[in-house]
C-alpha cells in the first residue's frame, strides 16, 4: 500500500486507540502462529526427552530408541518414495492435460474435479484401499514377482492380501496427486504465450512446443510440487496404518507379507494402547517426522520462493 | 488438387546437402501439404482398440477398468502412433501419442475417485437408516446402535476448532496483508505459514497431547485437545485463502476509505473484509471441509468411546472418523454390523465433506464481486 | 526461395467477432510489404493468418483464401506445423528462449525438423543464419551463453537468426523494432533491407518513415469506426501510397491528419 495518511496521529483519540488495538490484534496472531510452530517442537522434545535418555532395554522392541526408529523411517521413506515416482510423471501429464489440452471451456471444471481427491478423507482411502486396490495387486504382483523377480523389490512370494508397500504407495500417489497437479497446473499457466508462439511458429508441434517453452520454463515449479507431494506422502497416516500389514525390521521387498511400518501410522497403532516411556518413544518417532517433513517442506517453499523472485525480475 | 510440394515425408532421410537447391541445404522440407490420417481414423481405431480389449477382457484376461483403461490406451497408442507415422510422419505420430498418453493419465486420475465413491456409497447405504443416526453404540454387541454421538461429536469438536482458528488465521492475514509490509516478520511468517500447511497430522495430534501434559497430566483425553491438534492444521489453510482473497481488494478502495478520513481499522473491516467475505467464507469452508475427516490426531487425542459424551472439556468423545476406524479395525464377531457401520460412517462423512465443497463453489459463485462477460 | 501470397476474400474472426473483413491483396515474392493503420484495425490479426498462427487463439478462425504458390494454406490436408516452417514470424517483442544458449536458440527451429545433423553443419548454419541476421560479429565469442543476456536489439535480430535458420519461403514481422533504441532500429531495416533478395518479407509498423524506407509495396487497413471490422482500403506501390495516395482516409493517416 502506498498511502501513509491512515498512519498519521489523528487528533481524536477513539480512532487512534481502536487502530492501536487492531494491529495489536492482527500482528499478535501472527506472532501466536510463529508460537504455535515453535511450540509443536519444543512440546514434542519435551515430550520425547525421557525416550532420549532412557536405557535401550526399557526402549519398546528392546534395543533402544535408535533401532526402534530406522525401521519405520525406512518404511516412510520407501513409501512416500513409491507414491513420488508413480505420482510425479501422472501428475506432469494431468497439468498438461488442464491447461493445454483440455477444451478451454471445461478446463476449470476438470480442475475442481482432480481438486475432489483430495476432499476425501484418508480413512475413507484406507478402507478403499483395503477392499478395492488391495485385491486387485495381486495378481500384478504375482505378475511382478515372476517376471521380474531379480530385483530386491519384488520377493517371490506376493502377499495373498495384497496388503502391501506397493499398495500403499499406489494409494499415496493418489492422495498427492491433487496437490502437485495443482501447482503444476499453475506453472505450466504461467508459461508465457511469448514463448509459446515463438516456437509455434518456428513450427513446431504442440507436444514439441511444450518440450521446448513449457516444461523448461515450469521445471523448478515441478520440482518444488513433487517436494510438496512427498510432505504429504511422508506424513499420510491412516490410510497406511489401514492398509498395510506390518513386520519388524527393514524389508526391501515391496510385494511381500512383510512390509516395513511408517512412522505415522505406527504412532496411530500404537498410540491409543500406550502408557509411559512408550508414549515417549512414540512422540520422539513422531519428533523425527517432523523434522523429516519439515526439511523436505522448507526445500519446497525455498524452491518456490526463489522461482517467484526469477521470473519476477525478467 | 494443387499440386505442389507433395513430397513424400521419408524424404528426411536423404536431407543431407541437396545440390538442387543450395540455399536451404541442412534443413528438411516439412510439405506444405502433407497426407493426413482421414477425421474418423482416430475414433474408428479408439472403438476397434477398446473392443478387442474389451472381448479379450471378458474371456481370458481382467475386466479391472484400470486394465482396461490401461490396455486400450496401449493399444490404440501403438495403433495411432504406427498409422501416422507412416502417413504424416514421425513429428506427427509422436505428437498424437503424447495426446493418448496425457489423456490416458487424466482418465486414470479419475477412475479412483469413480470407485472411492461407488465403493463408498455400495457398502454404506446398508446401514444408512434412520437408527444410524439417532442411537449412539452404548451397550450394542453386533447388529443395531448407530453414529449419533460420533457425528455430534464431530459437529462438536469441528465447531470449536473453527472459533479458535478462523479469527486467528483471519486475524493473521490481515497483518500480512495490511500491516506487514514486506517486513521481516511478515516475510517469516509467510514462509513457516506455507510450511505449517505441510505439518502431518499425526504430528499435529502428538504437540496437542504432549501440550496437555502440562495442564491435565499424561494419559488425558478430551475435545478440546483434538480441537487444538485439528486447529494447528486449520489456521495455516484460512491464513492462505483470506491473504488470497485480501490481496484481490484493490488499493483504490482503501485510499478512498481513507481520503473520507475512516480510520484505518474501520476501513480494513468495512471496506476490505466486508468486499472480500464471500471468497473468506469459501476458504473457511473448503478448511473445515479438509479437517472435518481427519482422524489421526483425534485417535491420540480425544480417543473413542460408546456413550456419547457432548461435553468437549473433559473425557474421551466419539468421532465420526474415529468411529469408522475402530468399527473397521476391532470388529466384533460376526464381523458384518461392524463393517457395514464403518462403510455408513464413511458414507457420512464423504456426503458432508462434498457438501462443503460444493457449499464452497457456490458461495464464491454467487457471491463473488461481478466481473465482465 | 521467396515465394508469392495471394489473400482473396479474407474474413478473420475471434469467435463470433468479426475483426478483418473482405481482405484482397497479392505479397510480391523478393519485396518487403508493408503494413499501416490505426491501432485495433486488425493489422496483427491479418498477419497472423498468413502462417495460420491466427488459430492458435482459442475461438478464432477464417473463411476465405490465403494461396501460397497456389496452394491455399487453409485448404483441407494442409498441416499447420508445415505452414509455419514456411512462413516465419519475428514478434514484436524480441522472444529468445530464456533457457536456451545463443546457438540453441538459432537452431531450435532446424532441430525440430532434422534429427540427425552433423555438428559441423549445424556450426555452419549457426554462422550462417547469425551473420545474415547480422549478428555474428557481437555473439561469436559466446554462443554458449543464454539469449536472454543480450540487449534488446540483439535479442530480436537473434530472433530473426533464428526465423531464417528454417530457411522460410516468407518472413513476417509484427512492429519489429517498436521495442527497440534508433540504433538497433537501423540495424534492422538494413537487415530487412538484405534480407528481401532471398524471402519475401511482410512487416507491420506504426512508422511511417520505416515504411517508406523498407518496404517497397504499402497496404493500408483502416476501421470505419469502432466496433466495426478493420478492412484493406489501400493497396499500392509504397512510392504511390505515401506520394499520391488513392483515398482520402489514407492521405489523412499518412499526414497525421487521422481522426
Ligand atoms: N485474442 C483476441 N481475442 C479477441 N479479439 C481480439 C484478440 N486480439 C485482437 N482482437 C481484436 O481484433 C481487432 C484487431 O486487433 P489487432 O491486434 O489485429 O490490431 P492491430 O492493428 O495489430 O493493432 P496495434 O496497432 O495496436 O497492434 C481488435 O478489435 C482487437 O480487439
Ligand atoms: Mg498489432
Amino acid at each position: 500500500m502506498s498511502t501513509t495518511s491512515a498512519d498519521r496521529p489523528t487528533t481524536r483519540e477513539t480512532p487512534r486507540y481502536g487502530d492501536r488495538v487492531f494491529a495489536g490484534l492482527a500482528t499478535g496472531a501472527g506472532v501466536l502462529i510463529l508460537v504455535v510452530l515453535a511450540g509443536v517442537a519444543g512440546f514434542l522434545l519435551w515430550q520425547a526427552l525421557p525416550a532420549l535418555t532412557a536405557a535401550p532395554e526399557d526402549v519398546r522392541g528392546g534395543e533402544g530408541l535408535f533401532s526402534y526408529i530406522y525401521p519405520l523411517a525406512f518404511g516412510t521413506i520407501l513409501t512416500a518414495l513409491i507414491a513420488l515416482v508413480i505420482a510425479t510423471p501422472l501428475s506432469v501429464g494431468i497439468a498438461l492435460f488442464i491447461t493445454h489440452y483440455a477444451p478451454r471451456r471445461i478446463a476449470l471444471a476438470l480442475g475442481y474435479v482432480v481438486d475432489l481427491l483430495a476432499a476425501v478423507p484418508s480413512i475413507i482411502y484406507g478402507l478403499w484401499g483395503v477392499y478395492v486396490v488391495a485385491p486387485a495387486s495381486v495378481p500384478v504382483a504375482t505378475w511382478l514377482s515372476q517376471w521380474l523377480g531379480f530385483l530386491p523389490f519384488f520377493g517371490p512370494d506376493p502377499s495373498a492380501s495384497g496388503r502391501t508397500t506397493l499398495v500403499v504407495g499406489v494409494v499415496l500417489a493418489i492422495m498427492i496427486l491433487p496437490v502437485m497437479t495443482a501447482v503444476n497446473r499453475e506453472v505450466f499457466l504461467q508459461t508465457p504465450t511469448l514463448h509459446e508462439e515463438a516456437s509455434l511458429a518456428l513450427g513446431a508441434t504442440r507436444w514439441e512446443m511444450i518440450r521446448m517453452a513449457v516444461i523448461p520454463f515450469g521445471r523448478s515449479g515441478v520440482i518444488s510440487g513433487a517436494m510438496l507431494g512427498l510432505g504429504r506422502a511422508l506424513g499420510e497416516t491412516m490410510a497406511v496404518a489401514i492398509i498395510l500389514s506390518v513386520a519388524a525390521g527393514v524389508h526391501l521387498d515391496i510385494i511381500g507379507t512383510a512390509n516395513s511400518g511408517t512412522i505415522a501410522a505406527d504412532i496411530a497403532l500404537q498410540f491409543p494402547e500406550s502408557s509411559g516411556l512408550d508414549v515417549n518413544t512414540l512422540v520422539a518417532s513422531g519428533l523425527v517426522l517432523f523434522f523429516i517433513t519439515l526439511l523436505v517442506n522448507m526445500a519446497a517453499r525455498w524452491i518456490i520462493a526463489r522461482r517467484a523472485e526469477f521470473s519476477g525480475a525478467n | 488438387m494443387p499440386d505442389i510440394d507433395l513430397d513424400v515425408p521419408d524424404q528426411r532421410e536423404t536431407q543431407s546437402p541437396r545440390p538442387s537447391r543450395p540455399d536451404r541445404s541442412p534443413v528438411a522440407d516439412t510439405p506444405l501439404l502433407r497426407p493426413n490420417l482421414p477425421r474418423y481414423a482416430a475414433p474408428a481405431m479408439l472403438v476397434v482398440a477398446f473392443a478387442i480389449v474389451l472381448a479379450l477382457g471378458l474371456t481370458v484376461w481382467s475386466t479391472n477398468p484400470v486394465a482396461l483403461l490401461l490396455e486400450t490406451a496401449v493399444l490404440f497408442g501403438a495403433a495411432i502412433f504406427t498409422a501416422s507415422a507412416l502417413v504424416e510422419g514421425r513429428r506427427n505420430a509422436v505428437d498424437r501419442l503424447v495426446t493418448v498418453v496425457v489423456t490416458t493419465f487424466f482418465l486414470l486420475a479419475l477412475l479412483p475417485l469413480v470407485s472411492v465413491l461407488v465403493e463408498v456409497v455400495s457398502d454404506g447405504y446398508k446401514r444408512f437408516d434412520l437408527q444410524f443416526f439417532t442411537y449412539s453404540m452404548r451397550g450394542v454387541v453386533g447388529e443395531g446402535g448407530g453414529a449419533y454421538a460420533a457425528i455430534m461429536g464431530t459437529l462438536i469438536i469441528t465447531a470449536v476448532t473453527t472459533v479458535v482458528s478462523v479469527p486467528i488465521g483471519i486475524l493473521t492475514a490481515v497483518y500480512l496483508v495490511e500491516y506487514s509490509r514486506e517486513s521481516r516478520l511478515g516475510k517469516v511468517l509467510t514462509f513457516f505459514v506455507d510450511v505449517m500447511t505441510g505439518i502431518p497430522s499425526i504430528v499435529a495430534g502428538l504437540f496437542a497431547v504432549a501440550l496437555f501434559v502440562l495442564f491435565l497430566g499424561p494419559g488425558a483425553r478430551a475435545g478440546v485437545i483434538g480441537a487444538v491438534a485439528l486447529s494447528v492444521l486449520m489456521i495455516p489453510v484460512v491464513v492462505r485463502s483470506t491473504e488470497e482473497m485480501l490481496r484481490l481488494v484493490p488499493n483504490e478502495l482503501r485510499e478512498a476509505s481513507y481520503a473520507l478520513g475512516v480510520s484505518r481499522w474501520r476501513t480494513i473491516v468495512k471496506v476490505v473484509l466486508r468486499t472480500s467475505v464471500a471468497g473468506i467464507v469459501t476458504g473457511v469452508t473448503l478448511a473445515v471441509a479438509r479437517i472435518i475427516g481427519e482422524t489421526a490426531p483425534l485417535l491420540v487425542t480425544v480417543g473413542t468411546t460408546t456413550s456419547s459424551n457432548l461435553n468437549p472439556f473433559s473425557g474421551r468423545m466419539a468421532t465420526l472418523p474415529v468411529f469408522s476406524y475402530y468399527e473397521y479395525a476391532q470388529p466384533g464377531i460376526p464381523r458384518e454390523p461392524y463393517l457395514d457401520r464403518a462403510w455408513a460412517a464413511a458414507l457420512t462423512l464423504i456426503i458432508i465433506v462434498m457438501a462443503l465443497n460444493l457449499i464452497a463453489r457456490l458461495v464464491s459463485r454467487l457471491f463473488a464481486p461481478k466481473t465482465g462477460r | 526461395m521467396a515465394k508469392r501470397i495471394d489473400v482473396k476474400d479474407l474474413d478473420i474472426y475471434y469467435g463470433d467477432f468479426l475483426a478483418v473483413k473482405g481482405v484482397n491483396m497479392v505479397i510480391e515474392p523478393r519485396a518487403v510489404t508493408a503494413l499501416i493503420g490505426p491501432s485495433g484495425c486488425g493489422k496483427s490479426t491479418f498477419l497472423r493468418t498468413l502462417n495460420r498462427m491466427h488459430e492458435v487463439i482459442p475461438g478464432a478462425r477464417v473463411s476465405g483464401e490465403v494461396r501460397v504458390d497456389d496452394q491455399d494454406l487453409y485448404a483441407p490436408g494442409v498441416d499447420p506445423v508445415g505452414v509455419r516452417r514456411r512462413v516465419g514470424m519475428v514478434f514484436q517483442r524480441p522472444n529468445p528462449f530464456p533457457t536456451m544458449s545463443i546457438y540453441d536458440n538459432v537452431v531450435a527451429g532446424v532441430k525440430l525438423n532434422s534429427t540427425r545433423m552433423k555438428k559441423s553443419e549445424m556450426d555452419d548454419l549457426v554462422e550462417g543464419s547469425l551473420k545474415g541476421a547480422n549478428l555474428w560479429k557481437e555473439v561469436k565469442d559466446r554462443l554458449d551463453k543464454p539469449g536472454s543476456g543480450l540487449s534488446g536489439g540483439q535479442q530480436q535480430r537473434l530472433c530473426i537468426a533464428r526465423t531464417i535458420a528454417v530457411k522460410p519461403d516468407v518472413v513476417l514481422m509484427d512492429e519489429p523494432c517498436s521495442a527497440l533504441d534508433p540504433i538497433s532500429t537501423l540495424a534492422i531495416e538494413d537487415l530487412i533491407n538484405e534480407l528481401k533478395s532471398d524471402y519475401t518479407i511482410v512487416i507491420v509498423t506504426h512508422n511511417m518513415q520505416q515504411a517508406a524506407r523498407v518496404s517497397d509495396m504499402t497496404g493500408f487497413f483502416n476501421l470505419k469506426a469502432t466496433g466495426e471490422p478493420g478492412h484493406l482500403v489501400e493497396y499500392d506501390d509504397t512510392q504511390k501510397i505515401f506520394s499520391n495516395p488513392g483515398q482520402k482516409a489514407t492521405e489523412d493517416y499518412i499526414s497525421g491528419r487521422f481522426g
